[in-house]
């Protein structure tokens, strides 16, 4: 038999296509493993069988439970030969076969054994084995054993260890988390490896318990750690600490910064990286502690290695979404990425670039990235188009070249996400710039004239017929879209009929040309097209077999289907499977939105789903969540439409036993608290949880009900509910002293009941304040100017105000912006740094609906002292005066 | 409160990928839930070979992101080595583990990184990609200690004690000067002489 196992010397003759598993065949491997009940075990022949089988499972080959079992049975005999490099592939064959519980005892008297052998390498891989097939019955009896071995002196077999441990947490965290001295003993181990080992298994084990983190943290910054690796772990849980601690408030300084930013100064790139990275990450980072984070990412930027390129072009590109200030000093070297042979690197440089470029070099960007579009691929010029989207939208007078560039990608080749992106674009752009409606109709209808892609195209003509008969000419759209109906297939010709009927129906002057086209399509020789043309024939000629009024035809061209289309389409096959003489009716479909269970928020999606038909949906989803779970709660059910939800309010320190936060939620007549609690102590189970309030620092609100949270187990988070009432549609602000009241029962940690007994218990919880800004949404305008004008000056209100010694401007632009809790727009909100006055736009909508715009001057003297010059508009003069009260006594 | 998961503290490897010229696999292990079935993999396998096929990573390291995951990469002669971790790995630590597979793979193969002299060794490569990740924890990126674990349990005799001796010297040897200058030919001229003393 040839024997391809063998390494053959270098010279050996080389055959084409030669491969050592070609024409391998399961049936025959396993055949073959028959040799490992031989009484005398051929280690060399074994291990190449082991081989075949390692094989043909990594391509993907599966086993049946009885030839696994087989094989399993088979390989445990091969515990018997002292052959080392047999015994490694032996290891590596039950862990891929993973045998089941029933089958692990077999095995397990050997691997125990290999555990306390001399041999270093037998005792790392059969803790690693062991650790992987076991259960936790087991598991106690190895207990001794791991823990010595985690402080081995063989840095191999205390991380194989180490690192088991980190899996078994997952299993059997109680176990594990015996472990700690040794696993602290590990961390000052000389072995870099053992060192960051360590280091995660023991953040893992006291995750839960801030207070440990802190003081781990405190121990370990001060300097023993070596490895780059466990450094990068450091400067994760440090930043982790920062977070959850708060500013000292007369310096600004954060705790254990220092430690971060001395980082920035190690030898390893991995770990410099990871400390910039950090920084950058930290909340409401200040342009003082960013800079040094900058400037050795700039550094990176330059480097010869793609990877580093990536990480530092990736991580700008994050910053630019908050701080664009902060990255224009790498604006240079950010532009002679654009060339980078690296795709994935040019994109990111250019969509950071338009992120941090201010108006005037928009023209020399768009410049740069019309060469640079005709050699990426779809994916990346997706996303170019949505940042030339975002930059349009921020400045507004560019729409011109903006729109040009747009235009001409559309012509150019592409697939259909891609085209997709960029008419949505130019969509987006159209609604929210009414200057840009012309060209960028005309555009579209450019478009498709030539459109491969008939989703597209019946959009577009929808977004025509909706939008065209409002421009000054209606009359040049008609062309291109009667040009839909004679070329084009049935779906296209269908909605181009739709789209003439709309024009037809708002534009008069053009209603005799819209009938002789419709007459037109009565022949054509598609149903669909037929029928939608004679329905509206007949709606627009008036004499149809219900005469029509002008509004109830502009009702049925252009309203939409107040109905959800799931249940429209549950209802219609009800009907289908149940039919009756009686026709289907649309009435009876239920209109309400089946309600979903709050689900837990998720990280925030990548993708805002900013399609033609669903324009602002990924900003409002929290909104809804809250708002659909309110309404589901029948007490609350009849305080009408939330106005606004705050974002939550912490009533309880760190490292307490109960975390609670509170969201606010704003009605026209009410206000309710969400106490959102979370019980942190494992031993026991709070039940009729409640919210004592006390409002007597806050007058005008009166209790109307609560809902108390029947039960709330370990680490589940719950929600009591208090209403109060208030004067409609005033602005009543006021104090709120909490209390927060239960049962507690104790829970027996190895079963997890809870006792029958409990105990009455009291917990004090923070203040909080229902203030103005609560009264205020935050929405954006896209124009402010054009907002502005035409607002007009009836309700303007022009005031005055000093506001002392302030650290910055910023500072006090931000202190202004909480203060109202308005959007700021086209991005006024940052100041630059040293300048002296600086002037701030800020737009919302007041409770009541009303829409409102500030205008916000401001200037700063030598002495710190800043003085505000504040202009309000809205559609409301009291309102503009109820800005100026909160700006007053604020 | 936890409010975060565990996982994503600590660096975590998703998978290391070793494909042939055609993308198809020489060696791959999958150490997240990500891609549960076979499909799944073959189907990430075929898009991440795709997307790189016509980059240049034969010098340096490249890193390129597919479905919210990070790839670094790098190839030579008819093999390419991938390394993917979440979206939110640090860049470098990801090709640290790169190198390390990479280094390992390269000494494993004397030099002669290619598809037909890894399928022979697929044994030390499977062995390799063993000691470098664990579950997903990362355990070793040294390449040389990486490929000294592999091949000091390797079976690269058959059994007799003598000449057993004399390839863990040489293959003590060797190590230590393809440490010192990774491509020498002079390991290439030890090994040959260490075979040619065996066979």
């Amino acid at each position: 038999m040839a024997q391809p196992f063998v390494k053959k010397d270098d010279d050996r003759d080389d055959e084409d296509e030669y491969s050592p598993f070609m024409g391998i065949e399961k049936g025959a491997v396993l055949q073959e493993a028959r040799v490992f009940n031989d009484p005398q075990l051929d280690a060399k022949r074994c291990s190449q069988v082991i081989t075949k089988l390692l094989y043909l499972l990594n391509q993907g080959e599966t086993f049946t439970k009885t030839e696994a079992t087989g094989v399993f049975f088979a390989v445990t005999k091969l515990f018997q030969s002292r052959d080392t490099g047999l015994r490694r592939m032996v290891y590596l064959m039950i862990k891929e076969i993973s045998p089941s519980a029933d089958e692990v005892i077999i095995v397990t008297s050997s691997l125990m054994k290999d555990m306390n052998s001399r041999t270093d390498m037998y005792r790392a891989n059969a803790i690693r084995v062991l650790c992987q097939i076991t259960d936790g019955t087991l598991l106690t009896q190895i207990e001794r054993y791991l823990k010595q071995a985690i402080v081995d002196k063989n840095p191999v077999v205390a991380s194989a260890a180490i690192v088991s441990g980190i899996h078994l947490l997952q299993t059997a965290p109680e176990i594990v988390k015996r472990w700690s001295n040794e696993v602290q003993e590990a961390i000052q181990s000389r072995a870099a490896l053992v060192q960051f080992h360590a280091l995660a298994l023991l953040h893992q084990i006291r995750q839960n318990d801030r207070l440990a983190v802190s003081k781990l943290v405190t121990s370990l910054t001060k300097g023993s750690i070596r490895s780059p690796l466990a450094q990068c772990l450091l400067i994760r849980y440090t930043s982790q600490v920062i977070r959850e601690s708060v500013v000292n408030i007369q310096t600004g300084d954060r705790p254990f910064f220092d430690y971060i930013e001395g980082c920035l100064r190690h030898k390893t790139e991995m770990v410099i990286f990871e400390a910039a990275r950090a920084i950058t990450e930290l909340s409401n980072v200040t342009a003082r502690e960013l800079t040094p984070a900058i400037t050795v990412i700039q550094l990176f930027l330059s480097s010869s290695k793609p990877v580093l390129r990536f990480a530092a072009i990736r991580t700008l590109n994050k910053v630019a979404m908050t701080h664009p200030m902060a990255v224009t000093n790498c604006n240079i070297d950010m532009e002679s990425l654009i060339s980078d042979q690296n795709r994935s690197i040019a994109t990111l440089a250019i969509t950071t670039l338009l992120k941090t470029g201010n108006e005037s070099s928009v023209d020399r960007l768009m410049k740069q990235i019309t060469n640079f579009m005709s050699d990426i691929a779809d994916e990346f010029k997706i996303v170019v188009v949505e940042a030339i989207r975002s930059l349009c939208l921020k400045f507004p007078l560019k729409y011109r070249s903006l729109m040009n560039f747009l235009s001409s990608i559309l012509r150019e080749e592409g697939g259909f996400e891609y085209k997709k992106a960029i008419v949505d674009a130019i969509v987006i752009i159209i609604r929210d710039i009414p200057d840009a409606k012309e060209s960028g109709l005309l555009h579209l209808c450019e478009f498709i004239e030539d459109c491969e892609f008939t989703y597209l195209s019946t959009q577009i003509l929808h977004f025509l017929g909706n939008e065209g008969p409002k421009t000054s000419d209606p009359s040049k759209y008609i062309r291109y879209i009667y040009n839909r109906v004679i070329l084009e297939n049935a779906t296209i010709r269908a909605s181009a009929v739709s789209t003439l009927a709309k024009f037809g129906a708002m534009v008069d002057s053009l209603k005799p040309r819209i009938f002789i086209l419709l007459r037109r399509c009565l022949s054509d020789n598609d149903d669909e097209v037929r029928d939608r043309a004679t329905l509206y024939f007949n709606y627009l000629e008036g004499d149809g077999p219900v005469v029509e009024t002008e509004e109830s035809v502009k009702d049925f061209l252009f309203g939409s289907l107040d109905i959800p289309l799931g249940n429209l389409e549950t209802g219609l096959k009800n009907y289908i499977q149940d039919p009756s003489e009686e026709p289907f009716d649309v009435n009876s479909v239920p209109k309400e939105v089946k309600s979903q269970p709050p689900a837990e928020k998720k990280a925030p999606s990548r993708k805002p789903t900013t399609g033609l038909g669903t324009l602002p949906a990924g900003l409002t989803s929290s909104a809804d969540a809250y708002e659909n779970l309110l309404s589901s709660i029948q007490e609350f059910a009849s305080f009408g439409k939330l106005f606004k939800s705050s974002v939550p309010v912490e009533l309880t320190e760190e490292e307490t036993e109960y975390a609670v936060n509170v969201v606010k939620h704003i009605f026209d007549h009410h206000v309710v608290f969400q106490y959102n609690c979370t019980n942190t102590i494992p031993e026991q189970v709070l039940e009729n949880v409640t919210v004592i309030v006390d409002a007597s620092e806050a007058e005008e609100f009166s209790e109307v009900a609560s809902k108390p949270l029947r039960s709330l187990p370990y680490d589940t988070p719950g929600q009591t509910f208090v209403a109060f009432e208030k004067p409609q549609g005033v602005p009543v602000v006021g104090k709120f002293s909490n209390m927060l009241r239960f049962t507690v029962k104790e829970v027996d940690p190895s079963t997890g009941e809870a006792e029958d007994d409990g105990v009455e218990d009291e917990y004090q919880l923070e203040d909080f304040e229902v203030v103005a800004a609560d009264y205020m949404l935050k929405v954006g305008v896209s124009n402010f100017r054009n907002a502005w004008e035409s607002m007009g000056p009836d309700c303007e209100r022009i005031d005055e105000y000093g506001l002392g010694p302030r650290e910055s401007l910023a500072e006090a632009v931000n202190a202004v912006i909480q203060l109202l809790g308005m959007q700021p727009c086209e991005g006024t909100e940052v100041v630059p740094s040293n300048s002296r006055s600086h002037t701030c736009l800020l737009s919302g909508v007041y409770i009541g609906n009303v829409k409102v715009l500030v205008r916000l001057s401001l200037g700063i003297d030598g002495a710190k002292e800043v003085s505000m010059k504040l202009a309000v508009r809205s559609e409301d003069g009291n309102v503009s005066d109820a800005i100026h009260e909160t700006v007053a006594s604020g | 409160m936890a409010t975060f998961l565990s996982r994503e503290v600590c660096p975590t490897i998703k998978n290391i990928l070793l494909l042939d010229s055609e993308g198809k696999r020489v060696a791959v292990k999958y150490y997240s839930d990500d891609w549960p079935t076979n499909s799944a993999k073959l189907a990430f396998e075929k898009s991440v070979f795709t997307k790189t096929q016509k980059t240049n990573a034969r010098t340096e390291a490249e890193i390129t992101m597919l479905e919210n995951n990070i790839i670094v990469y790098r190839f030579v002669q008819d093999l390419h080595f991938f390394v993917t971790g979440g979206d939110d790995e640090n860049e470098l630590i990801l090709a640290t583990v790169l190198q390390g597979f990479f280094d390992a793979v390269t000494l494993i193969l004397r030099n002669n990184v290619e598809q037909r002299e890894a399928l022979e060794n697929l044994d030390l490569i499977l062995l390799c990609l063993d000691e470098i990740v664990d579950g997903g924890m990362i355990l070793e990126t040294d390449g040389s200690i990486i490929a000294g674990k592999a091949a000091t349990s390797s079976n690269m005799d058959d059994g007799a004690s003598l000449s057993e001796q004399t390839i863990s010297q040489a293959l003590a040897t060797a190590r230590e000067h393809l440490t010192r200058s990774l491509l020498s030919y002079l390991n290439h001229l030890i090994y040959r002489w260490c075979f040619a003393a065996i066979f």
